[in-house]
């Protein structure tokens, strides 16, 4: 295990990069990549099993699909600091000729994307048919899936959801972004989901809470956890409890920096909040 | 004129069926996916031989357009199943992210498309799916003609790397292609030759446009007929060396003129020889109840309408 440490140095560094990328280009999504900076940070570097380089059909390693799309900054960034791309090319993001394009794309044939997501609610579908082929290889590996939680307002999930548990698809673990926010607000004013543990319990899953999702420690003890429940006969669903935007305190408890970027003085500010680390791209 | 009989009449989506089931017996890599319509579209024998290949999804299309993308991620070449208005708007979206965008090697194949379903209506036929597919970059749209070239193309897009729009329908119609003629995506075959005029026609307009060809000879006009079974890439070097041969083109296909294959041939010649031309098409509209035949008279999509469509493109001659 890469000392604690370490991994707390990324999360800082990613920050800087997530905000550096939507500043250059005055536009991307903000708040839900700070949000997820922990998971995605833990899943590449602690939690998921990767071989050196990438190809497109991941055999013998396990795969993770961004279903929620829009934060694409955090996932270029953790994805370039692991090696799939070189870092400086994070410069591109969102500019014309870019593989970073501003919604993951296989289109250009970004390393260590498989899938294009953006139009939301097409992850889980994806997940399951690449879970379902690592069984047909007989590739023991694991699926992993994140998902906004206003994500879950579209339809195709629940069809997901529902053969997910149905047809026992257990090398699945998704989760769920669980920030209570979207574009409009609220997610409890624009679409009311009810409780969600139950949703998915209801629908055959088994459901492990991760309640500081923006602590490191917090989400590698329970994204090994989830892992530990693979294999079982059931899928399994991680609620993973964040605060969009953390990490930038004028960003943190709104919806407000889901889809804008920082000002020069803003981004001043922000990176303030985060002292470099590794060193910026 | 060559004269070209039935083998006996057959539905293009049984040869579909038999097209998987030999795909299952070849190519490991090959799974099934069917939204509970595993009867309607012949898949029976292919769950039969191969059941861990194959994916009942259950009543969810959008679902299982993903889970087909996500299959290829690990090397399978999964071919859905469904009726051809379920397998194209309903699921739009997820083709044109999941499986088009992302370059995935899925087969879409889509039955009881066009108006011969028949008796269920406009609920379940689709007369836009050929437009709505070729309109996605990269996707090659193939709307075969009979069982024996079902079954061709069948096995042959399994050897194709790219998304498919494989479409079928539900009648039994003739089968007259030769049992063994390869299938040779984005290739038209030349039926008949001919000097007056050329004939271009898709899917189950073809047998009808050969029809059409011994009632034309008979009035002593010679027509040219060509199966386009390759909506995308359209074959421009056949339709283009017949028109400027004959100097006129009538297209016939079981689909709305908006978006079908006249539309893609107009459009080509337009930019590379512009030719009279006439449409054997829906025009702008939903089907409806009625038999199979009742509905290709009403809908002008039969023999007579391609020999009316004749006479009148070479008045514009």
């Amino acid at each position: 295990m890469p000392k604690l440490q370490e991994l707390q140095d990324l999360t800082v560094q990613v920050r800087r990069d997530i905000l550096r990328m939507v500043h250059k280009v005055n536009s991307g999504h903000p708040g839900g990549s700070l949000g997820c900076t922990e998971f995605i940070v833990a899943l590449y570097n602690e939690i998921m099993e990767l071989k050196d380089g990438f190809d497109m059909d991941g055999k013998d390693e396990d795969l993770f699909f961004l279903s929620n799309g829009h934060i694409s900054p955090v996932f270029y960034s953790v994805l370039a600091r692991k090696g799939y791309f070189p870092v400086d090319e994070l410069n591109t993001f969102r500019l014309i000729d870019s593989r970073l394009q501003g919604h993951p794309t296989t289109h250009e044939g970004l390393p260590g994307v498989r899938i294009a997501s953006g139009s939301l609610g097409q992850g889980m579908s994806v997940a399951l048919g690449a879970a379902q082929a690592k069984k047909l290889n007989k590739d023991s590996n694991i699926v992993y899936t994140l998902h906004g939680d206003g994500e879950l307002q579209e339809g195709q999930n629940w069809e997901a959801i529902m053969y997910a548990a149905g047809k026992k698809v257990d090398n699945l673990i998704a989760t769920i972004d669980f920030n209570g926010q979207q574009i409009d607000g609220a997610t409890n004013d624009v679409l009311p989901m009810g409780d969600l543990r139950k949703k998915f319990e209801a629908f055959g899953w088994d459901v492990v809470d991760i309640k500081e999702g923006n602590d490191l420690e917090a989400v590698i003890k329970g994204m090994k956890e989830a892992k530990s429940r693979t294999g079982k006969g059931r899928p399994v669903c991680v609620l993973l409890h964040t605060i969009m935007g953390h990490g930038v305190d004028f960003m943190m408890y709104t919806h407000a920096w889901h889809g804008k970027a920082p000002n020069d003085e803003q981004l001043a500010t922000a990176l303030g909040q985060n002292p470099a680390t590794l060193g910026d791209y | 004129m060559k004269k070209y009989i039935d083998q006996g009449k057959n539905d293009t989506r049984s040869g579909f069926g038999a097209g998987l089931a030999e795909l299952g017996r070849t190519n490991p890599n090959v799974v099934a996916l069917c939204a509970d319509l595993v009867g309607s579209l012949k898949m029976e024998k292919f769950i039969e031989e191969n059941p861990e290949r194959f994916f009942q999804i259950g009543i969810a299309e959008a679902n299982m357009m993903g889970i087909a993308a996500g299959l290829t991620i690990g090397g399978k070449i999964p071919f859905t199943g469904t009726f051809a208005n379920f397998s194209t708007g309903r699921v739009y979206d997820q083709i044109r992210q999941s499986i088009a965008y992302s370059d995935k090697n899925v087969k879409i194949c889509a039955s009881h498309a066009g108006v011969t379903l028949g008796e269920d209506g406009a609920t379940h036929q689709i007369l836009e799916d050929l437009g709505l597919m070729k309109m996605l970059p990269g996707m090659t749209v193939i709307n075969t003609c009979d069982y024996n070239q079902t079954k061709a193309a069948t096995i042959a897009i399994a050897e194709h790397h790219g998304p498919v729009y494989l479409r079928f329908g539900r009648p039994k119609v003739a089968n007259f292609t030769p049992v063994d003629q390869k299938f040779e995506i984005g290739k038209a075959v030349v039926l008949n030759e001919g000097s007056d005029v050329t004939i271009v026609a898709t899917g189950h307009l073809v047998w009808e446009a050969l029809i059409a060809a011994e009632n034309l000879e008979k009035q002593g006009i010679s027509a040219e007929v060509i199966n386009i079974h390759t909506i995308k890439p359209l074959d421009g070097e056949a339709v283009l060396k017949s028109v400027k041969k004959t100097g006129c083109i009538v297209t016939a296909e079981e689909h709305n003129y908006l978006g079908g294959l006249g539309e893609s041939i107009s459009g080509f010649l337009a930019t590379t020889h512009p030719t009279p031309q006439e449409f054997v098409a829906t025009k702008d509209t939903f089907g409806e109840s009625g038999t199979p035949e009742q509905l290709m008279d009403k809908y002008g999509l039969n023999n007579k309408a391609i020999v009316n469509a004749v006479v009148n493109v070479l008045k514009r001659k």
